[in-house]
């Protein structure tokens, strides 16, 4: 086992890009993409439907450490900024980086490029149980009382677990991942999932439709400061892991067995992958609503531009996701001001597409 | 009654501070905005939400969206002083965001009913500081439909469904305690389905089973689902009363089920089209 923690593997292509004329851009994925994050970052904190120039910006930023600085300001464009913007694309970075996160698991886990959370079952199961406890909470769950804020997160959490352990658990035959079992219980379990949102909605008062209905569209503009630091606590971990067992990652590239000989607990691996998963994810959804595609197209941009070295990949796709995400709700929020785009609308729109031309020009390359 | 006394304590409590100016005001809500606009306010509304259609003027004003569905700061860029919320207006995060960037929102509630009615206008009165005009409003109203005693020529009651449509494929009927059915008894006619509360998804059997006289929609649920004669192709309508005697009425969304300042006007309307 003490092995396996200093493993490292080195895939085929990676030979070639370590040694090759690829290093050098691949070597600036990561720095590039933290200096993109920023510049998304900052400028969704200049864009918005209430104008804010950059000089009051600055000013109402550098007045909050005690700097004054000569743009007036007023109090309104002080809450719009500091209680609304920036709580809000904090949540979308997190949020962002967390879907990707778990698109990057996922496709390690499965040596599948179409997995992402929303394919084995996390999105639908955490939906399913985050409108379960907006619907029926109130009346099998009197106790809960405050603790309802707290209840849907977890509730998400455990319910996306229990999909995709499902969904593992079917396509887990003779001790291997069948991915076309993974792909075809997916797609039943997820067809469940919204089978059962359906239901709640028929049962749902006009309060509770409002709310489940707001899963299926998705949107950054909900939370406070609290739910981004709880996002946070909890995007950070995953994080964390992920990076640091990269070298067990890439080893699982190569196929369990192969992954087993080289001393990767490879059970142990999978089980905190999908776990970690659905902590983020389902953490993420439960207070943002479903946005699909960011998981998906994300980390397949870090690897057409850096490859497939998850030492790479892990940290590029977190912080492509949490560029994309915020980049997605600028639009949003901006387009069709002062009324708000849903946000999984933005993103399947932009992502679909593009995913599509992703699709073809790798058939094209094939093809060649 | 509670959620109403609730809403004009608040909205008191809230024009107690009222500006100096004439403030700018944000309406969630189209029976708040015809309150407004009766009220003679409508000059300092700034913006309506998707469902203010009445009077024209409101029509015209940048639209904010769908107001269970609002953006903090899409409302919050157009510089309101107060936005009136009527109690569906949402998300409540949203609402909460506004009233913290220091703007004055004001939720009034108003059952569907004619005491939920006036005392809608009396919240946006007060909430307005024009009580004086609320109150004569309100009188009006109560009036109005107190003179209003409406008697079906020979007796009979007209049994009269309510089809709630969003598109061909979903239709909803109304049960008690909605808005439809207290529009229904006001105006002298009997709710078909009376089975449960609120709205559930048309089943084919049970309108056969209501038996109704006559097919109450809204406008636009008319023209979603393609007009009279989509409608007597209905599985189930077919073999109803209403559709033997092809009885279909159908009335402007916010004036039949906006219970404004309009109501005694709608009551009297839907008399008129359910006792010809």
């Amino acid at each position: 086992m003490r092995n396996a923690d200093s493993l490292t593997v080195e895939l085929p292509a990676e030979n070639v890009s370590v040694d090759g004329f690829r290093s050098a851009p691949e070597r600036w994925l990561v720095p590039v993409l933290a200096v993109l994050l920023g510049a998304v970052l900052l400028a969704g904190l200049g864009i918005g439907a209430l104008p804010i120039s950059t000089g009051q910006v600055l000013a109402i930023l550098a007045g909050h450490v005690g700097l004054e600085l000569p743009w007036s300001f007023t109090e309104r464009e002080v809450a719009v900024l500091l209680h609304i913007r920036a709580p809000r694309i904090v949540i979308g970075a997190l949020a962002g980086a967390a879907l990707s996160l778990g698109g990057a698991l996922m496709q390690a886990l499965f040596r599948n490029p179409l997995a992402d959370p929303a394919l084995i079952g996390v999105s639908s199961g955490a939906a399913v149980a985050a409108a379960a406890v907006t619907v029926v909470g109130p009346t099998i769950l009197p106790l809960l009382g405050m603790l309802t804020t707290y209840a849907k997160p977890v509730a998400a959490f455990l319910g996306g677990w229990c999909l995709t352990a499902l969904v593992m658990k079917v396509a887990h035959t003779t001790g291997q991942i069948r991915v076309d079992h993974l792909l075809l219980a997916g797609i039943a379990l997820n067809a469940m999932g919204f089978a059962g949102i359906g239901v709640l909605m028929l049962i749902a008062d006009d309060a509770q439709l409002r709310e489940v209905s707001f899963w299926n569209f998705g949107s950054l503009g909900r939370g406070d400061w609290s739910v981004a630091l709880l996002l946070l606590a909890l995007v950070l971990p995953v994080l964390w892991w992920s990076c640091r067992r990269a070298p067990w990652l890439n080893a699982l590239l190569l196929g369990e067995g192969e992954a087993a000989l080289l001393g990767v607990p490879v059970e142990r691996v999978k089980r905190a992958a999908v776990l970690l998963t659905c902590v983020a994810v389902g953490a993420t959804i439960s207070f943002t609503g479903l946005i699909g595609f960011v998981g998906l197209v994300a980390p397949h941009i870090v690897r057409l531009l850096g490859g497939a070295d998850h030492r790479r990949l892990i940290p590029a796709a977190a912080l492509l996701g949490a560029t994309l995400l915020p980049l997605a709700d600028i639009f949003a929020r901006t387009v069709a001001a002062p009324v708000e785009l849903p946000i999984g609308l933005v993103t399947a729109l932009m992502g679909g597409p593009f995913f599509l031309w992703l699709l073809i020009r790798e058939q094209r390359r094939e093809a060649v | 009654m509670k959620k109403t006394a609730l809403a004009i304590v608040m909205a008191v409590c809230a024009a107690g501070w009222s500006a100096s100016a004439e403030p700018r005001v944000v309406c969630l809500g189209g029976a708040l905005t015809e309150c407004v606009f009766a009220l003679g306010a409508g000059a300092q509304v700034v913006a309506v939400d998707d469902s203010s259609s009445f009077p024209a003027q409101a029509a015209s004003l940048p639209r904010v969206g769908y107001y269970r569905m609002v953006s903090a700061e899409g409302v919050l860029s157009l510089k309101p002083d107060l936005v009136l919320a009527s109690v569906e207006a949402g998300p409540p995060q949203a609402l909460a965001q506004i009233e913290r960037a220091g703007v004055r929102v004001v939720r009034i509630s108003g059952d569907a009913s004619v005491t939920g009615c006036v005392a809608r206008v009396r919240a946006v009165g007060a909430a307005l500081d024009r009580i004086e005009a609320a109150e004569a409003l309100a009188a009006q109203i109560e009036s109005e439909l107190a003179d209003f005693r409406p008697s079906p020529p020979d007796g009979i009651l007209v049994r009269v469904l309510f089809v709630f449509a969003r598109g061909a494929g979903t239709l909803n009927v109304a049960g008690s305690g909605t808005a439809a059915a207290e529009m229904i008894r006001l105006s002298g006619g009997v709710n078909a389905v009376d089975a449960y509360s609120g709205y559930r998804p048309l089943t084919a059997e049970a309108v056969v089973q209501a038996a109704p006289d006559v097919v109450l929609l809204t406008s636009s649920g008319l023209v979603g689902i393609g007009g009279e004669d989509a409608l007597w192709v209905m599985p189930g309508l077919k073999a109803t009363p209403a559709a033997a005697a092809k009885r279909a009425v159908a009335m402007d969304d916010l004036l039949l089920l906006g219970f404004g300042p309009r109501l005694p006007e709608a009551v009297k309307i839907l008399n008129q089209l359910l006792y010809p």
